[in-house]
């Protein structure tokens, strides 16, 4: 299982603050993940295609090439805007 | 000696004054603070509301890697910070950054680089709510300009 997680304006636009999603070698990396997710539906497609999207693996952000491995947590996010 | 560091994350009200008695160490000649308080905008930008959104457990590990980031850079004796979530009204603090080393230049440089990497790397979201309707604060490029100036220190990969 991946256990993905979406913040702010990327949890409003979805509706969903949380999902699981069976790992698979169609989400074997950030960028297969994203691609697979952004499939669900024009909401996905626009929630998570957003060019600024940042992307947390495990609480570190992440580039789109990094490998997911079974029991990892994923986060989706837009710039951050604390202080 | 090691630097006491200390990244808090919390809804309550946090009090500035309890905040640098327990930061101040022995031997510090310098102590360096930065209170950041909610602003309540003007006309149509008035906000009566600010909501602060964060994810619980990358927030405060976040914190903490940029205080270890900056004791790294600089021979500090303490570094705390503390940010609050939730929903704010204007005039409430919203973030504090004390830092205590043996001299000025220390202290006011780290400072200033802990504020510049809470604000462009730990996880926190805005929403400001008003007479006019709710928004997501938009993130300012001047803000990872001025994260940009620090650069990695001598020896890092980072």
């Amino acid at each position: 299982m991946l256990r993905l997680l979406f913040f702010a304006r990327v949890r409003e636009q979805l509706g969903c603050d949380r999902l699981e999603v069976p790992w698979s070698a169609d989400a074997a990396t950030v960028e297969k993940l994203l691609s697979h997710l952004q499939q669900r539906g024009p909401q996905w497609q626009a929630a998570l295609g957003q060019p600024n999207l940042l992307i947390a693996v495990n609480q570190c952000v992440a580039e789109p090439a990094d490998l997911l491995r079974e029991g990892d947590e994923v986060a989706f996010f837009p710039p951050v805007t604390g202080g | 000696m090691a630097a006491v560091l200390q990244a808090q994350v919390q809804e309550q009200a946090f009090d500035p004054a309890a905040l640098h008695r327990s930061l101040k160490v022995a031997d510090c000649g310098a102590v360096v603070e930065f209170t950041g308080y909610v602003r309540g905008g003007e006309g149509s930008a008035a906000v009566t509301t600010l909501e602060l959104e964060h994810y619980p457990g990358m927030t405060e590990r976040s914190l903490q890697l940029i205080l270890e980031d900056a004791a790294a850079r600089w021979p500090l004796l303490a570094a705390t910070v503390v940010h609050r979530v939730g929903r704010l009204a204007p005039g409430e603090p919203i973030v504090w950054v004390g830092v205590g080393a043996a001299h000025r230049g220390e202290a006011f440089a780290a400072c200033d680089f802990i504020m510049d990497f809470l604000k462009t790397r730990a996880p926190f979201w805005k929403k400001e709510h008003g007479p006019a309707g709710s928004a997501w604060v938009e993130a300012r490029s001047s803000d990872d300009e001025r994260a940009a100036r620090w650069q990695p220190p001598q020896g890092s990969s980072r």
